[in-house]
């Protein structure tokens, strides 16, 4: 099963400290993948925090493509980072070219589409440049949005750390990380099936097995929605749920828990809001994940929360102090993390608990399937 | 019987019927029971001329012949009167003295079955053992990541949805503006498929809805049944059971007066309304109740003189198409109840069950789609029709499912599926085949007769006499002698128990594949199949 371990801090830090968690995991993961998630990111790219920044590996071709592609829509490169390693790669990890987090200044007249337009956009283009370098294989991409930086490998998380040099490089640092190393199970070893998954400023990365995903993928798809595609894993349904979620739907993270895994009858009889949540899970059925999960995930504005499914045998847990907190599918990772903390008011969420930490990295917000919901209508 | 009898071009011998009886002199008693008992009339008493031929001994007299008789079983040999294997006989013989036996090289009562210009109708089944949902394999087994589950003490979550239910997007819209939602029942989805009041004795439907009730209120399973057309006894219409049942109106328009005229004083209201267009084994013919069967209950809960054939037509006269009929009748269906009810149509599986599809997806009243297959039991059809008309359900389904994964609206519509499904016993793996490949919930009808009420009935053409009122053991006959044989009470007991090993069973094979939270609709990744071609038509994993 994979190992996650993610970061949200007041103040920008580097993400092998994120990494160092998960080689504390290791025995978790198989060195078929790792994932990093940025986001909150320092230096330079905090003054562009407008600009969307793609993220990707490319070829020498590659780039001259992108280029191309990127001119030819009217964006501008205003920062890039583009790390093209000297020395042999890890074990197992294919020699790839550069790879590059570059920002784009936005065309003119982009300022008068709608946001939901501009997110669509955005979407549409990462998918042609996703599918230009598919057919080509001369560039893999991850990202495309403001103030996020996908990174992902196959090998190990700590080698690939240190063949990247990722903490070498200060502009790269971020106060929300997402940490992934993955454990190959069901499906082919694929770049594009590392977790964490983006969509439109939400990622989110699991670690279980999905058991419903092919009627949940099917399902989502025919949403007719940009991006819900790919599905090289089946976790990436996850952080499309939660963008149907909290996207498409409006409702708040909170009522995610009560889609992908709702109460049973006799508990919904009993909650106050009875009505909204026989609706939402007879409508929502079709995204009801059937298996033991664990997600974590982040959401525009850097709120960062931890789910999961009550088959879940072995929760994740969370815990920190003011200023940084981690989410961790292993306690060993929180504690190498984040060693100082009270560990007294570490929180491991089950079956009902969704755990939620604000920007402002003040404190754990645990919210129970019981409760009643925000105000959502 | 003569020994020069004539032999003419139909006249048959033993060998040549399929089911050959055998008794046995020396064990007979000759009590007569297997004479009276016999549906058919395929064995009457004989009187046996013996002749022995005496030879004393030495050569002074001449051996001489000595004449006597017995008494014993004669098979009849007129086509009319040939066995159908039921073994009622070996049933009450105190002795085992007599039993039918097959003759699997016998095929010669084939060319002489049809008699008097008319072609042979059967009651049942189609006489063909194989079944594809049989060969369908669940092979995705949950192991690496997580362990399986314990279908034994794990929570499961069987139960499925009959009714439209709103998108997401639609259901919230609907809330926020406190509009009309579209009724949706919860219920277990193994439904037991509509087969008529007149079809079944009394006794059978009977113990069909105790066993229902019994599901429901003592054991809390939302089991549902279908009437089959033919209307619902008054008391069921005016009683709280009424919830439990799934009332169906068919071409025939049978007993619908009598369910109209009840509205006013039903208690509750019925789970669904289901228009039947067509039925699987004889898809676009319509259902034939025959006048033995039509006897004074029968008569007055249909709203029929007693003792003539009922046909119903193969299309609703009132209606022009199936167009206008997606737009009308289920209107006015709905309507009736208040559009407090689900009303969806019963087709048979066919090339144009997709158009039927794409006509109830667009309309906002249409609860869901039955689909019948080829292998639907049915109370009367021609041979011909049964053994060679209509379409799998397997495929039928998977393309309906797939048609409404593209439009997005898969489970929105549930669709039902019926036809063929546990014909060799398997009915929980069937049902969970067809769920995976896309089925809200199953039908099923014929395994419901054979496991609930004993129905002696194969897919070897053995009993298989639904039609005319002579089943042996009482389940399809309006004849107190006979339907008097079958025990309500006794129906009642083996309906929960088997609803009670198919929960198990069900849970048996989700449990290994992860699954407890949902039913598995459309989890194709789960199955396999060794045949390329079935594979690759379905969506399925080619498994060798």
């Amino acid at each position: 099963m994979c190992r996650l371990f993610a970061l949200t801090s007041r103040d920008p830090i580097s993400p092998m400290r994120a990494i160092d968690a998960l080689n504390v995991m290791k025995e978790g993961h198989d060195g078929s993948g790792v994932g990093l998630y940025l986001n909150g990111l320092s230096g330079p790219f905090e003054e562009l925090k407008d600009c969307p920044i793609l993220s990707g590996i490319f070829t020498e071709a590659g780039l001259r493509r992108l280029d191309q592609y990127s001119m030819d829509k009217g964006f501008k490169s205003k920062f890039s980072i583009l790390y093209a390693p000297d020395g042999p790669p890890p074990v197992g990890t294919p020699v790839r070219g550069t790879y590059a987090a570059i920002a784009y200044s936005v065309p003119k007249g982009w300022e008068n589409l709608s946001e939901a337009e501009q997110g669509s956009r955005l979407v549409q283009m990462r998918l042609d440049l996703k599918k230009m370098g598919e057919e080509s294989g001369d560039m893999m991409v991850f990202s495309f949005w403001p103030d996020t930086i996908v990174i992902k490998e196959v090998g190990d998380p700590l080698e690939i750390g240190e063949y990247l040099q990722l903490d070498r490089n200060k502009d790269i640092y971020a106060r929300r990380i997402l940490a992934q190393g993955r454990q190959n199970t069901n499906y082919a070893i694929n770049l594009y099936a590392c977790h964490p998954f983006f969509i439109e400023g939400v990622a989110s990365m699991t670690n279980g097995e999905n058991t419903a995903f092919i009627p949940i993928k099917e399902y989502l798809q025919s949403r007719n929605i940009t991006g819900y595609s790919g599905y090289q894993s089946d976790s990436e349904v996850f952080t499309h749920i939660a963008h149907y979620t909290t996207k498409r739907l409006g409702l708040d993270i909170r009522a995610y828990k009560h889609i992908i895994t709702p109460l049973s009858d006799s508990e919904i009889a009993e909650h106050p809001d009875r009505e909204f949540l026989t609706e939402l899970k007879r409508s929502c059925r079709k995204l009801i994940i059937d298996g033991p999960n664990c997600v974590i995930g982040c959401l525009p504005g850097g709120r960062m929360f931890m789910t999961q499914d009550r088959k879940k045998f072995r929760p994740g847990i969370v815990g920190g102090k003011d200023g940084i907190f981690g989410f961790s599918s292993e306690v060993c990772g929180l504690n190498a993390a984040i060693p100082d903390r009270d560990k007294s008011k570490d929180f491991q969420p089950m079956h009902l608990d969704t755990v939620i930490v604000g920007p402002d990295c003040k404190e754990i917000i645990q919210c129970s399937q019981t409760d009643q919901l925000p105000r959502q209508l | 019987m003569l020994s020069d009898r004539p032999i003419t071009p139909s006249t048959l011998g033993v060998k040549d019927l399929p089911w050959q009886i055998e008794w046995d002199k020396d064990l007979c008693t000759q009590c007569g029971r297997c004479t009276s008992v016999c549906p058919v009339s395929a064995i009457e008493l004989g009187v046996f001329r013996k002749r022995t031929i005496v030879t004393p001994a030495g050569l002074r007299k001449k051996p001489s012949n000595e004449h006597s008789i017995f008494y014993g079983i004669r098979q009849k040999t007129d086509p009319a009167y040939g066995c159908i294997g039921c073994s009622m006989c070996n049933m009450v013989c105190p002795n085992n003295a007599i039993q039918p036996n097959r003759d699997e090289g016998s095929t010669t009562l084939k060319y002489h079955n049809d008699r008097g210009g008319q072609p042979r109708t059967r009651g049942g089944r189609r006489n063909s053992e194989e079944s594809l949902l049989d060969q369908i394999k669940f092979m995705r087994i949950s192991m690496l990541t997580d362990p399986a589950l314990d279908a034994g003490r794990h929570e499961f979550s069987l139960n499925t949805l009959l009714g439209r239910v709103l998108s997401p997007e639609q259901s919230l819209k609907c809330m926020a503006e406190n509009g009309w939602k579209p009724p949706v029942r919860e219920i277990y989805p193994l439904v037991i498929g509509g087969m008529s009041f007149g079809a079944l004795s009394p006794n059978m439907w009977e113990g069909l809805q105790m066993g229902v009730a019994y599901l429901n209120e003592e054991l809390g399973m939302p089991v549902r049944i279908s009437t089959g057309e033919g209307g619902c006894p008054p008391r069921l219409l005016r009683s709280k059971f009424l919830k439990y049942v799934i009332l169906q109106i068919a071409s025939g328009y049978f007993g619908w007066d009598e369910i109209i005229h009840a509205i006013p004083e039903m208690q509750v209201d019925p789970c669904a309304i289901e228009i039947k267009y067509g039925q699987g084994a004889k898809p676009g013919d319509g259902g034939l109740l025959m006048w033995h069967k039509v006897n004074k209950l029968i008569a007055a809960i249909r709203g029929v003189p007693t003792g003539i054939s009922l046909p119903s037509p193969p299309t609703h006269q009132t209606q022009y198409s199936i167009e206008e009929s997606v737009a009308k009748m289920i209107q006015s269906m709905s309507m009736a109840w208040g559009f407090r009810v689900p009303v969806y149509p019963k087709i048979s599986a066919s090339s144009t069950s997709l158009a039927v599809l794409n006509n109830l997806t667009r309309n906002p009243y249409a609860a869901g789609l039955a689909i019948d297959g080829e292998d639907g039991g049915t109370g009367a059809a021609y041979n011909v029709s049964m053994n060679h008309m209509g379409h799998p359900i397997a495929s039928n389904l998977r393309d309906c499912y797939n048609a409404l994964v593209v439009t997005g609206q898969q489970n929105e519509l549930p669709l039902m599926a019926g036809g063929g499904i546990g014909k060799s016993g398997n009915l929980a793996a069937n049902a969970a085949a067809l769920i995976m490949l896309g089925a809200s919930a199953v039908q099923v009808g014929k395994y419901v007769m054979q496991a609930g009420a004993g129905c002696l009935g194969s897919e070897k053409d053995r009993c298989n006499v639904c039609n005319i009122g002579i089943c042996p053991k009482g389940i399809t006959s309006q004849d107190p002698r006979l339907y008097r044989r079958l025990d309500p009470e006794k129906v009642a007991e083996r309906v929960v128990d088997f609803y009670l090993s198919f929960d198990t069973e069900i849970k048996k094979i989700i449990a290994p594949l992860g699954r407890s939270s949902s039913l598995p609709i459309g989890m194709s990744d789960a199955l396999g199949i060794s045949d390329r071609d079935a594979a690759e038509r379905l969506g399925i994993k080619y498994v060798v």
